[in-house]
């Protein structure tokens, strides 16, 4: 177990700065998650947490220890890159007890610990099993069972499941959060899949541009996103953005679009009239044949459960995740209803969100 | 008319069958897609068709012709590949033209400028024409692949998971693309994914395969309302179908001979624990962000279901279930028809 903190970490190569002062703190045996498209500078943020890469700036704390010049060897941290690199030539129990033998560990030391280890990821019973054999989500396990029998005070964790199809990967993602909470383990894991980060984390810290734009729950993270660019990078299908120019008051609770009035949650802002953007997740859009919101279906997804439905306004399109009995027909005129307490309104200029009663309770993070 | 059918065709590469017995036609304008996991057979399907491999027994058929020995470069195909594969020297026009300047096709240089630019700004790119290929981003590069194979007007195009090496977001934008700009032009495509939101979202019709045997053919409304065997009613739907023994609904609930019964999150009702219905309890609520995932013990089994957010559930509640239209598979996991065998294969 350990606690990680960066503080104000950048990192330049040559002319371009990959980080632009990061700073978080992941607790005591939590499951963090940074989550972002490529270039975001996730890979270079975790790449200095190990000690692979010396910050152009700032600290990085593991326990409090400052352990910013320290090579990885000197950190007790286990990087996990692509989970399939075993050594085809070695069985379950030499794979595993590999990093145990290179640090000339007394060999009952080794088995006993290896032991342990292929208990815990439940393949005790393929130990004298060559590799070469397995299945793919034991090779994975056994991957996984190299880089924790060292009992490391972190995990750092580079995409491992990028490789893998959709299915396998949503089984993974159950094993690996359930590994996490048996050992007690500190872990950070780089994805840009937000489906992976949903599933496991704890936190998310969602970077962009090298800067990190948003730190939360995922319930937070997808309820109250703090910028338009996480709205948009979070949810499948994204938020919907609805165009409105005015000016806003503190305790406005209504804002105008194309002349139909939409209740929302209370204002606790004001602002001099400018371009904002209503947000608000498809699941928060139904069809209400009296509503003064209208637009005209252009397509409809169906997914089985539900369907995703576009409609195009006067004001943006926006996307509403409907049940799939409901019918529907391409090219009809609809009605929109918004969830009043579920809307969150920006900035289009700064992509910021405004401060309101449904942002009131999400400060935490 | 059918534009491509397959006939028996079987495919063995030693002691693997890789297609086994398969026969699908595909109508003109169609979109079909094949989803299965890796191994079921679909690559090799496409190659067959393509002319990439022979098959073992049956016949190829394109536009209503035999072509089970003929070259790839006679069949009227054309193929998209997983990995993006563009000249890096060229720039994105000199990529997409490369095609149609083949000494086969011998095509007027006015005419594939022409054809170059439609196909551009289909995809979105036009602007991009004079960048090298080298310089644009995954996305791009993906349409360009793509726009390489649509610059030709082929009987049937060939798509092995064009998407997959794509991040998320860019895979369900060019998702809605692809099936735009197969709608605009009316063209006849054969797809392969493991991606079920793939299928669903773009197929005129889908068809789920496993161990190089076509289980099942049907529209995605079909596939998945009136599965026809356990295994293709748990290709689709998130969260995944619920298979539980028959044994814990209670005998005189469940017809005879019903080995397992498939529950969709959607048939399920969560209830407070005094209402009538098999109790459950509540293992962990999962939070996804639009949905959150209840993990239910029903005796010794685990169910997923959808939680509704007004619903407060928290670990260890005991709640009620009330189930709707189940689903019934017997001992080998085919579907056992009650109400009315609707939608048999």
């Amino acid at each position: 177990m350990a606690e990680i903190k960066l503080e104000n970490v950048a990192k330049t190569f040559g002319t371009f700065t990959a980080v632009k002062g990061v700073n978080f703190t992941i607790d005591h045996g939590s499951f963090f998650v940074i989550l972002g498209p490529s270039g975001c500078g996730k890979t270079t943020t975790l790449r200095m947490t190990a000690g692979l890469e010396l910050p152009t700036s700032g600290r990085i704390l593991l326990d409090g220890e400052d352990v910013t010049a320290l090579p990885a060897s000197a950190r007790d941290i286990a990087f996990v890159f692509q989970l399939f690199a075993l050594y085809p030539h070695m069985n379950v129990r030499q794979n595993i007890g590999f990093p145990l033998r290179c640090q000339n560990f007394p060999r009952a030391e080794i088995r006993q610990s290896v032991e342990e280890t292929a208990r815990l990821l439940r393949i005790d019973h393929l130990l004298d099993r060559r590799v070469g054999g397995l299945s793919g989500g034991d090779r994975q396990r056994v991957a996984l069972g190299r880089a924790i029998v060292r009992r490391p005070k972190a995990f750092l964790m580079d995409e491992p499941l990028g490789a893998l199809d959709s299915e396998f990967r949503r089984l993974m993602c159950g094993e690996l959060r359930e590994l996490h909470d048996r050992i007690d383990a500190t872990t950070v894991y780089i994805t840009h899949d937000q489906l992976e980060a949903m599933a496991m984390a704890d936190r998310i810290a969602i970077m962009n541009q090298g800067r990190v734009e948003q730190i939360g729950t995922p319930q937070e993270i997808y309820d109250r996103p703090g910028t338009m660019f996480v709205a948009d990078f979070i949810g499948a299908p994204p938020m919907s953005f609805i165009d409105i120019q005015t000016s806003l008051r503190r305790g406005d609770r209504r804002i105008e679009i194309d002349g139909a009035s939409v209740e929302m949650p209370e204002l606790f802002e004001d602002r001099a009239e400018g371009k904002f953007a209503l947000g608000v997740r498809p699941e928060n859009v139904s069809f209400a044949d009296a509503s003064p919101l209208r637009g005209r279906v252009i397509g409809a997804e169906y997914l089985g459960t539900t369907q995703i439905v576009t409609v195009v306004t006067a004001s943006g399109r926006v996307k509403a995740r409907l049940p799939s009995s409901e019918a529907v027909r391409v090219g009809e005129t609809v009605g929109l209803a918004l969830r009043p307490d579920r809307l969150s309104l920006f900035d289009a200029t700064s992509g910021q969100a405004l401060h309101s009663s449904l942002y009131e309770g999400g400060s935490r993070g | 008319m059918a534009e491509v059918a397959l006939v028996e065709v079987s495919k063995s590469f030693g002691p693997v069958e890789a297609v086994r017995g398969l026969s699908l036609s595909i109508a003109d304008g169609e979109f079909v897609v094949l989803l299965g996991p890796t191994g079921a057979g679909k690559t090799t399907t496409l190659r067959l068709i393509a002319g990439l491999e022979r098959p073992d027994r049956g016949n190829v058929v394109i536009q209503g012709r035999v072509v089970t020995d003929e070259v790839p470069a006679e069949r009227d195909v054309a193929f998209v590949f997983q990995q993006y594969s563009l000249y890096p020297h060229l720039t994105v026009y000199d990529n997409l033209a490369f095609p149609l300047r083949s000494p086969a096709r011998r095509m007027n240089e006015e005419v594939v400028r022409r054809r170059v630019h439609q196909v551009a700004e289909l995809l979105h790119i036009e602007q991009k024409l004079g960048n090298r290929a080298t310089a644009l981003s995954g996305g791009e590069m993906q349409r360009v692949a793509i726009g390489r194979a649509l610059v030709r007007e082929p009987a049937v195009y060939l798509m092995d998971e064009p998407l997959s090496s794509l991040d998320a977001k860019l895979r369900a934008e060019l998702r809605l693309e692809l099936k735009r700009i197969q709608r605009e032009l009316g063209t006849t495509i054969l797809y392969v994914t493991h991606d079920q939101t793939e299928a669903m979202t773009m197929a005129d019709r889908i068809g789920v395969m496993n161990e190089g045997v076509l289980i099942q053919l049907g529209t995605p409304r079909e596939i998945y309302e009136q599965p026809n065997s356990a295994y293709v009613a748990s290709r689709l739907g998130t969260p995944t179908i619920n298979l539980i023994p028959a044994t814990l609904l209670g005998g005189d609930t469940v017809p005879p001979h019903v080995q397992t019964v498939g529950l969709r999150t959607e048939h399920i009702r969560i209830s407070p624990a005094d209402r009538p219905g098999p109790l459950a309890q509540v293992h962990w609520v999962e939070h996804l962000g639009d949905q959150n995932h209840v993990h239910l013990k029903l005796a010794t089994h685990s169910l997923v279901t959808l939680a509704d957010p007004v619903q407060q559930l928290k670990a260890g509640d005991q709640v009620s279930l009330q189930f709707a239209e189940p689903l019934y598979f017997d001992q080998a996991g085919n579907r056992v028809g009650t109400d009315g065998l609707r939608g048999h294969a």
